[in-house]
């Protein structure tokens, strides 16, 4: 199902040089559908903050690494960032970009009771790319991220947010979908076929 | 192009450097602006110009802001594996010194201090070594000194000192009283708390270890660049430096002047 009519997925092509994806409960799941299918051509960095448990080690680089035809990282700070890479927010810090292109880490206090943020990410990330910026929501059971989302729409970025319906925990989505507009509200298989436009 | 908040950013921190010189001209943006926009509606502003002038003219606001500026709380023993390498790789080197100086910088509210001295103690090494703990907050340090925290967190401080590899009880090092726990006397003998800039300030001493976690993350390339070239110049001849774990020498212009002692755990040892 799509919104607006008005961006035409091709358009999307030219234009993205980053996305943006936030996830909570229930996003290992639907990561393990969108990340497999990227193509090797695949051609934005692909940040991404998933919230975990703070004191243990995170796996999603093990777990992804191998089933994704991109390079999959858990993002050191300064690191710069490169075209069709995957970037995990590491456990306990918050992950930004700054207008050098390079990934910055915080250590400030959480948001939304999460470290990583989602809105910290969104909004540093609409800062710097604007228009060429996609961000997605997706399953989860907190507010995290519909504030970013906004933030990403006003700056003139495309939004999507996963189907209410298909969410395994709808209330992540749900509040991004309250608070702001949505290009685009999809299914997972649909997320994947336009991630898969982004080569 | 700049927009017009990042241009009204600019110039608040420009003032602040050239009214109360604490320079955060070359902190990393993407927080500062983060942390600056989070004091806009408890200073009741619309914008950082106002918030400029208000900087300028009460008296009272900067100290309030640096509040904001700097870095937040940390947790004792953050990451046992830092605290578990440093017993199993640099403590054995230290040993080898007759007296030991070592320099926590940004030490914050104290916790990474604290963490550290316990860890000496431990090791038998406290009685011959000295503590700095500089950071750039009078407030921050004075909390530090007091070594007092809230009793509701030390649950959390003695679980990470149980994985961090500690042989005796963390309830050795404090007395808990009124909801509060205060770390021993006996601790704070060997630590001095300063003020330290390493954005405008010096080297001060020689010491043989530096522990400086989740400060450089807050800087640009080029402050990190400043920062690391002080650490160089301050440790001794094949001296210890640790940082946060997900911070690396990489990109800095001094990666050559330092290897890896502990990959993982981003412990580095300075070349001769």
């Amino acid at each position: 199902m799509i919104y607006q009519q008005a961006i035409a997925p091709e358009a999307l092509r030219a234009r993205i040089e980053c996305v943006v994806i936030g996830a909570s409960a229930g996003g290992v799941e639907a990561l393990a559908e969108l990340l497999p299918a990227l193509p090797a051509t695949f051609r934005p960095s692909l940040l991404i903050v998933l919230h975990l448990p703070r004191d243990r080690p995170s796996l999603l680089v093990d777990i992804f690494a191998k089933r994704c035809a991109r390079p999959v990282r858990e993002a050191d700070d300064k690191e710069p960032l490169e075209p069709g890479t995957v970037y995990f927010a590491p456990p306990d810090y918050h992950m930004l970009v700054e207008k050098d292109r390079q990934i910055a880490l915080s250590a400030d206090a959480p948001v939304h009771f999460s470290r990583p943020s989602i809105d910290v990410l969104f909004e540093s990330a609409a800062d710097v790319y604007g228009e060429r910026l996609l961000g997605i929501i997706l399953t989860g059971g907190n507010e995290d991220g519909a504030a970013g989302l906004y933030g990403i729409h006003q700056a003139g970025g495309v939004t999507v947010v996963q189907q209410p319906d298909s969410a395994k925990v709808p209330l992540m989505v749900v509040s991004a979908l309250q608070r702001g507009p949505a290009d685009f509200v999809l299914t997972l298989p649909e997320i994947a076929q336009l991630l898969g436009a982004l080569a | 192009m700049d927009t017009q908040v990042d241009i009204e950013l600019h110039l608040l921190v420009d003032a602040i450097y050239l009214k109360y010189h604490y320079d955060f001209r070359r902190y990393a943006p993407a927080s500062l602006k983060r942390r600056l926009t989070a004091a806009l509606a408890p200073f009741n502003c619309h914008s950082f110009s106002q918030l400029q002038d208000r900087v300028l003219h009460e008296p009272g606001i900067f100290p309030a802001l640096l509040d904001f500026l700097t870095v937040p709380v940390s947790e004792m023993f953050r990451d046992p594996g830092y605290f578990r390498s440093l017993r199993q790789t640099v403590v054995p080197m230290l040993r080898t010194y007759p007296s030991l100086k070592v320099w926590v910088a940004g030490c914050g509210t104290g916790e990474e201090v604290y963490s550290l001295a316990i860890l000496l103690r431990e090791e038998g090494l406290l009685p011959r070594t000295l503590i700095y703990a500089t950071d750039i907050n009078p407030h921050t340090l004075q909390k530090a000194s007091a070594g007092v925290y809230d009793v509701e967190r030390i649950a959390g401080f003695t679980e990470a000192h149980r994985k961090s590899g500690g042989n005796s009880s963390l309830s050795d090092y404090y007395t808990a009283a009124y909801g509060r726990a205060v770390f021993d006397r006996s601790l704070r003998e060997h630590i001095v708390f300063s003020d330290h800039s390493l954005a405008t300030d010096s080297v001060f001493a020689e010491v043989q270890l530096i522990s400086c976690r989740n400060v450089l993350i807050y800087f640009n390339g080029d402050l990190q660049d400043r920062a690391v070239g002080l650490f160089r110049e301050s440790l001794c001849r094949k001296g210890f430096l640790g940082i946060g774990s997900k911070e690396t020498l990489r990109f800095s212009s001094h990666s050559d002047s330092f290897g890896e002692l502990a990959r993982d755990e981003r412990i580095y040892q300075k070349l001769p």
